[in-house]
This record gives C-alpha cells, sequence and structure tokens, in this order.
C-alpha cells in the first residue's frame, strides 16, 4: 500500500542575513494510511518546518516529498477569529475552499453537535474555554475531510489539566474518523499515549534518531488509558534518555 | 430594568458600595455641569461690571443675542452647513485614500519600503503648511478647502492603518495559507477585518485633522464657513462673531465624534451577526 506520507532525504536550510541555518538534514521516513505518528524533539530543533513543508507552505531544500491526500493542519494556538462566531469559524476552511455548500455546512453542524459545540455555536471564541476553542479548532480543520492531519503541538498552548483531556478527546476523535496523523511535540507522555509510533529526532539540524513502535498491553486504548499501561514508562525513559543527550 | 432582572440578596456592604459609586458619578457629573455654567456666568458677569472689556471679550448673552440673529435671517446655517460639509468629505475621503494606500502597500513591501521615509517625513511635516500651494493649484474654492482637509488626515492614517495591518500575529496568516488561500483572502478575512477598530479609530482622529484643514482651507479661502466668520469677525472687530463660531465649532466636534462612536458600535454590532 502507499504511504500517506513520504519523506525522502529531505533537508532544509533557512537563509537570512546573519548566515544560513540547516533545520533539517537528510531526513527520511513514512506514515501509512490509518497510522497515528509523532515526531518528538528538543525544541527548536525544527520539528515545525517539517510539518509546513509537507502542507506545501515551505519548499525543501533538497531530497523528496509525497503527500497522498488532502492534508488538514492544526497549529499551536487556535487562532480561532475572535469577529467570527464559533459556526462561521469552523466554516472558515470551507470558505477559504469554495466549498460551502449545504452537505458540508450540515456536517460543521453535525461535528459542532458530536463534539458537544452545539450550543455555543452562535458564541464568540471569547466566551469558550481554551479546550473548547481547540475542538473547536479541530473542527474547522476536519470541515475540509482531509486524509491527513498534521498537529503542531496542538495541546502546547493549553494548561496541563485540560491538555490532559484535551489531548484524549482529540486523540480519541481523530481515530474515530480514521485520519492519518502526524503529531510534532516535545512532550514524551502525549507522543506515547497517542501514537503508533514515535520517532525521535536529534537537536538542530534534525535528524531522524530513532523510531519506536509504541506497542501497549491495554484493551480498548485511548489516550488517558495508554497511560495507565505497564509499558509506558519503559518508553518513556528509553526515550527521554534518547532526546536528553543532545539536549545536554 | 436592571435592578428588576436580576435582583440578587445585596448584602448591606455591597449596597453601600454601589451608593458610593453612583454618588461619585453623579459628582463628577455635576461638576462638570456647574464649572461650564460657571464658566459662562463669571464671563457675563465679567463683562457687565467692566471687568473684562466686552469689546475685546464680548460675552456670552451677546453671542446668543447674534446666533439667533443670524440663525433667523439663515446666514448661520450657511456656514455651518458648508463648515460641516467640508470637515465631513475631508475625512471620509482621508481615511478611505489612506486605508486604500495603506493596502496597497501591505500588498507589496517593497514599495512599502520605498516609501518609508517620505511617509515619515510628510507625517511630521505640518500640512496647513500646503494650504496656499493648493489654493494655487486648484482655485479659491470649496475644492481647495477639501483638499487641505484630506490631506491633513491622509498621511496619519497610512501609517496607523498599515502599522495595524503589519501587526497582524503571523501565523493567523499561516492558518489561511494551509487552506489553500491567497494574498486576497488573508486581506478579506483576516487582515481587514482585524483591523476595522484601527480604521475607526483612524476615522475618530481623522475628525479633529480634518477640523484643523478646513478652517484653515476657509481663513485663506475666505468665502463662507465658520473659518471665514472668524477670519472676517476678527477683521471687523466683530467678537461675537469669533466667539460663536467658535463655540459651534466644539459642539460640531464633540456631535461627529458622538456620531463615529454609534457607527462604531453598529459595525461591531453588526459585525457580530
Amino acid at each position: 500500500m502507499l504511504p500517506m506520507i513520504s519523506l525522502n532525504d529531505v533537508s532544509l536550510s533557512y537563509h537570512s542575513v546573519s548566515g544560513e541555518t540547516k533545520a533539517v538534514s537528510h531526513l527520511s521516513f513514512s506514515v501509512s494510511e490509518g497510522e497515528f505518528v509523532t515526531i518528538v524533539g528538543p525544541s527548536g530543533c525544527g520539528k515545525s518546518s517539517i510539518l509546513s513543508m509537507l502542507a506545501g507552505l515551505l519548499p525543501p531544500s533538497g531530497g523528496s516529498i509525497s503527500v497522498n491526500g488532502n492534508i488538514g493542519y492544526m497549529l499551536q494556538k487556535d487562532h480561532l477569529l475572535e469577529w467570527r462566531t464559533i459556526r462561521r469559524n469552523a466554516q472558515l476552511g470551507l470558505e477559504l475552499q469554495g466549498k460551502l455548500t449545504a452537505e458540508n455546512i450540515a456536517f460543521v453542524d453535525r461535528m459542532l453537535e458530536q463534539y458537544g459545540l452545539a450550543e455555543f455555536k452562535d458564541r464568540f471564541p471569547a466566551e469558550l474555554s481554551g479546550g473548547m476553542r481547540q475542538r473547536a479548532a479541530l473542527i474547522r480543520t476536519l470541515a475540509v475531510r482531509p486524509d491527513i492531519l498534521l498537529l503542531d503541538e496542538p495541546f502546547s498552548a493549553l494548561d496541563y489539566q485540560t491538555r490532559l483531556s484535551v489531548a484524549d478527546e482529540i486523540g480519541t476523535i481523530i481515530r474515530k474518523e480514521g485520519k492519518t496523523a502526524l503529531l510534532v511535540s516535545h512532550d514524551i507522555s502525549e507522543a506515547i499515549s497517542l501514537s503508533d509510533r514515535v520517532l525521535v529526532l536529534s537537536g538542530r539540524p534534525a535528524r531522524l534518531k530513532k523510531i519506536h513502535d509504541i506497542q501497549l498491553s491495554v484493551e480498548n486504548r485511548t489516550p488517558m488509558k495508554a497511560r495507565e499501561a505497564p509499558e509506558f514508562r519503559d518508553y518513556f525513559n528509553t526515550i527521554w534518555k534518547e532526546l536528553d543527550v543532545h539536549v545536554a | 430594568m436592571w435592578r428588576e432582572i436580576h435582583r440578587p440578596v445585596v448584602s448591606a456592604r455591597q449596597a453601600a458600595f454601589l451608593r458610593r459609586r453612583r454618588l461619585r458619578k453623579y459628582t463628577v457629573c455635576a461638576v462638570q455641569i456647574i464649572l461650564l455654567i460657571g464658566f459662562f456666568l463669571l464671563w457675563e458677569i465679567a463683562a457687565q461690571r467692566g471687568w473684562i472689556d466686552s469689546f475685546l471679550c464680548s460675552r456670552p448673552t451677546e453671542i446668543w443675542a447674534t446666533a439667533l440673529e443670524m440663525a433667523q435671517n439663515g446666514m448661520l446655517w450657511k456656514h455651518i452647513a458648508t463648515t460641516l460639509w467640508e470637515t465631513v468629505v475631508g475625512f471620509v475621503l482621508g481615511t478611505l485614500l489612506g486605508t486604500l494606500t495603506a493596502v496597497l502597500l501591505w500588498w507589496n513591501r517593497m514599495i512599502s519600503d520605498i516609501a518609508e521615509p517620505y511617509l515619515v517625513v510628510l507625517n511630521a511635516l505640518p500640512k496647513t503648511a500646503l494650504a496656499p500651494i493648493i489654493i494655487v493649484w486648484l482655485g479659491n474654492g470649496q475644492t481647495s478647502i477639501i483638499v487641505v482637509a484630506l490631506l491633513t488626515s491622509v498621511v496619519v492614517t497610512i501609517m496607523t492603518v498599515l502599522n495595524g495591518f503589519l501587526q497582524v500575529d503571523e501565523e493567523k496568516i499561516k492558518l489561511i495559507r494551509i487552506f489553500g488561500g491567497g494574498k486576497w483572502q488573508i486581506l478579506q478575512k483576516v487582515v481587514f477585518p482585524a483591523n476595522i477598530p484601527c480604521i475607526v479609530n483612524a476615522l475618530k482622529i481623522n475628525v479633529g485633522l480634518s477640523f484643523v484643514g478646513v478652517i484653515v482651507g476657509e481663513f485663506l479661502v475666505a468665502q463662507a464657513g465658520l473659518g471665514f466668520l472668524i477670519i472676517y469677525g476678527s477683521q471687523v472687530f466683530k467678537l461675537s462673531w469669533v466667539l460663536m463660531s467658535v463655540v459651534i465649532l466644539a459642539i460640531l466636534a464633540a456631535l461627529l465624534y458622538e456620531a463615529i462612536a454609534l457607527l462604531e458600535k453598529q459595525i461591531l454590532k453588526k459585525r457580530a451577526q
């Protein structure tokens, strides 16, 4: 089966007056359909640049990228437009792509209902909690029916407790919708709890250091339950050591 | 109304707090009114008792009589309408032209970099210094006055609005690009709506600036308007004309400002729907 995403020997450099910065170096990996993969790495190692390249916002300096499907991208903050209601925010992507059909509008309304935002749909973002806002942002992303979701630390702006429950919710939603997902994070437990595979990157320039297949002995795995698995600790310690060497 | 809808259990301390707040509000308002009345009263008394020369300083009753007389023969309305029209056209055009230019400069960063030093100098330059040239070029008439009014507000509008445009969060722009939106959509969906409060603010500032331009223009063109009344009145020593015009200008400025505040509310309400 064709992978949904594949990177082949990809490199990326940034140019500025003060010089050239290598952000990504000879990176190769792929993600297959329905898989949830997380990239972890020390902060500032160029993780987000990988997502920007996949979304076509940034051309790679070398190597090739192939993406087999529509992309949905979730940013660190929800970036809901404060002058639009939640419903109109959720429709933003459809509006931009000229797909604001009755069918798609109904699809958005259904998701708002399903994910507990129905009674807030005519409210403004400022009236919602951080978790609700992030859910609205997910609906905005899902509204354009992407095959692949790119998640750029979408929980990092939330406080710890909200973050746990939102990661659980959103992880579950993505599984339920059967989407392929690539998450970027610097939070190791979040990575293990959500993913099928965790890719560990080195510090800048980002290089692939290690791949972990996450196999947890829990039934009906959800991100929350995954944290209780006996293997969780081992994965955590291994990845933490791999990251630490390069942070120090 | 409010008190009838929610009548929560208010503790004695809370009630006392609310009473103090209300009292303070009324006191401020009362003192403001007393100051205004006191000023005019003192002026009138001082003129009657001969403490000040009423030939040079006029006095409220005389100003009032002048205003009534001019209102009856229609002169007053003509002058007010002239000044108001020139001012409104001036600041509306100034804001529109300034915003459009800001869009252009935002669109093309190269042009904006080239224009920057010129904008800074033009912004610091007193635009009324250009009024005589404008009158030479465009003739001794209303067009010149409107152009002077427009000039006073256009540069500051360009700078304020462009600055607002450039301060829009890069990540919000990325959001539009993620969904495949281009530059036009970035402007239409994020940059422009995010800056409506900024543009309305520019409009508020421009009311005052436009008045400056119009009055200076009317001083020079000297055909009609409150600026003409002021300059003519001072030349023939009719100080009641001059002071009446100043008082009317103050009232007009306040009314225009309020009108824009009202417009702002309407825009925000409309956007919320």
